[in-house]
């Protein structure tokens, strides 16, 4: 089933303006957590700095730990290190939020592809995000355990997106929950409902233009592929639309950059997605009592309609 | 319908675990609602979902309430279902999916607005929403009157077998889809593919149809079809656009073609 929610606070005229996303998102995935209890993700969107952000995980939480688990990823966190000097990245911080879940961020003036390759040409490493100001946090469990886990309750920032997963097309791990960021692509990330049926089709054409895919689900080539439509010198929202044509299936999906924040539905308008729009704010959920946990009170509300292309910027 | 459910405390509704083990288990009605005579108001603010619906089945089952008032719905699911008598209810703000599904009787306004499958499998009774209605409002539809003021989303009535759907606003793609009986009525514009494999009813749009379903023809509006909306328009004060246009089925799908396309064409 899944659920997805985004939320974007406009800013004021010329004034960046932030809120609470870390706590506004984890209410929203939480009120929807009957619709997928399995993992929980966030994309969430700081003040951008001039530092590049990269969150990483050495190993999936669901990982059978051997005898030489500890060790190996003290091994592998090192190796990240080791490799991120190499390749000239001069890091500021790296903070473990677990055992296998990493926050590094650094100075670093070249191309994002080859970092993240080389970066995740380590076994088990995959880089979950990677931007100015975009932060991807998912792992197993409800939203408050992972909020928990990640200590997002203090996140401050402009907008987010987030998504609960109930795993039908494949591994209920890290590497198959969602948000999916746009490798190579920095501060773009994507969460979908639904189901994409020509996948395999889009996911050789991609790889062919020499992406790599992390997972085994549908909802990665999303991200991968609005992200390279953008790089051919598309707008955000041409290339939404265009998603339309060139994606089949069932799909209701969520895209965040730096600075928008989009949906897209599917012509048959097979997901659901509840709009609440306001002067100050935007925010969208699979379920109205999403956005009720963040505006506890009578609001208008509405269900875009099938091929429907909306993207608020702030 | 068996009288004995009409009766039976509420008490018995609840104290079943619910099989994923995920839902409230052993819920009693709160017994929380302030009944005057007649009527009840139920804050619903405090309460879950199934704490809500035990307490209307208790004030409009054994209470002898006939009007229940329920403040702070916040947009849950599955509120005011399976009624199963004549009592009015009225919604003082929006319901999630699966609203009033699953009624025989009363007479539901709701002020607010409603999301997916509101008012699946009613039988009798009336609905009335005041904002807008998400996808699949009305599914399998039996009977009564489903009034949207607003907008709706896809697939309006699908399945439906009986009743009147009103939609003051637009309705989205498929709606109408595979409806058996009863009729649809909508002010507004209607999405792709109206009246799709739809085997009998009608569907009367007012704004423009962005493109017929397969099977869907349109039909010449009678003096009998003009009556009909009045009616329903005069019954829910609405406003009622000059003119409308008929869609029914074109009955080409209501028998197989069994000859195989080279037969086909040795007979033409």
């Amino acid at each position: 089933m899944c659920g997805i929610a985004g939320i974007i606070h406009k800013g004021e005229g010329d004034l960046p303006f932030s809120g609470d996303v870390g706590r506004e998102m984890t209410n929203m995935l939480q009120a929807m957590k009957h619709r997928g209890p399995d993992s929980s993700g966030f994309a969430l969107y700081g003040e951008p700095s001039e530092l590049l952000v990269m969150r990483f995980k050495l190993a999936d939480p669901n990982e059978s730990g051997d005898f030489a688990y500890s060790e190996r990823l003290a091994r592998s966190r090192r190796e990240v290190e080791s490799r991120l000097a190499k390749i000239g990245a001069a890091v500021d911080r790296m903070d473990g939020e677990s055992e296998y879940a990493y926050r590094a961020t650094f100075r670093y003036e070249g191309e994002l592809k080859p970092l993240a390759d080389f970066v995740e040409d380590v076994p088990g490493v995959e880089v979950l995000s990677l931007g100015h100001s975009l932060e991807i946090v998912k792992d197993l469990g409800d939203a408050e355990t992972v909020a928990q886990q990640y200590r997002l309750d203090k996140f401050q920032g402009t907008h987010a997106i987030g998504h609960v997963r109930m795993a039908t097309e494949s591994d209920v791990d890290i590497a198959g929950a969602h948000p999916y960021w746009a490798y190579p692509f920095s501060d773009v990330a994507v969460v979908h409902n639904g189901q994409l049926t020509n996948y395999h089709r889009w996911r050789r054409r991609l790889e062919r233009l020499g992406h790599r895919f992390q997972s085994e689900c549908d909802s990665e080539i999303i991200a991968v592929y609005l992200a390279q439509r953008m790089a051919d010198g598309l707008s955000l929202e041409t290339a939404m639309k265009q998603s339309l044509v060139d994606l089949d299936g069932v799909f209701t999906y969520l895209v965040v950059t730096e600075t928008s924040l989009g949906m897209a539905k599917d012509e048959m308008a097979a997901k659901p997605l509840v709009l609440y729009e306001a002067d100050d704010m935007v925010a969208l959920a699979s379920e109205e009592v999403a956005i009720r946990a963040v505006l506890n009170r009578e609001i208008d509300t509405s269900d875009p309609y099938e091929g429907e292309v909306m993207v608020w910027t702030r | 319908m068996d009288q004995v459910t009409h009766t039976e405390p509420p008490e018995q509704h609840g104290g079943r675990y619910d099989i994923r083990g995920l839902a409230e288990p052993d819920t009693t009605a709160p017994k929380s609602a302030v009944i005057s005579g007649q009527t009840a108001e139920l804050d619903a603010a405090e309460l879950s979902t199934r704490q809500i619906n035990l307490e209307l089945r208790r004030l409009v089952y054994t209470e002898g309430v006939t009007e229940v008032t329920v403040h702070n719905p916040g947009a849950r699911h599955s509120i005011a279902v399976g009624l199963l008598v004549r009592c009015r209810i009225r919604i003082d703000g929006s319901l999630g999916y699966f609203g009033c599904g699953l009624i025989d009787g009363p007479e539901v306004n709701i002020t607010g607005r409603v999301g997916w499958s509101v008012a699946e499998n009613m039988m009798s009774g009336v609905v009335v929403i005041d904002k807008n209605a998400g996808s699949l409002t009305g599914a399998a539809l039996r009977g009564g009157d489903l009034v949207v003021r607003g907008h709706v989303g896809a697939r309006t009535g699908i399945d439906q077998k009986g009743g009147t759907i009103v939609v003051g606003g637009n309705a989205g793609s498929l709606t109408g889809f595979m409806m058996q009986r009863g009729r649809q009525i909508i002010c507004g514009d209607a999405g792709n593919g109206l009246g799709d494999s739809m085997y009998d009813g009608a569907i009367y749009v007012a704004g423009t149809v962005a493109s017929l379903g397969v099977d869907c023809v349109e039909a010449e509006m009678t003096p009998v079809d003009d009556e009909l909306i009045d009616r329903k328009f005069r019954i829910y004060r609405l406003d009622r656009p000059a003119s409308f246009r008929k869609f029914v089925c074109g009955r080409k799908l209501w028998n197989y073609d069994n000859l195989e396309p080279n037969e086909r064409k040795l007979v033409l």
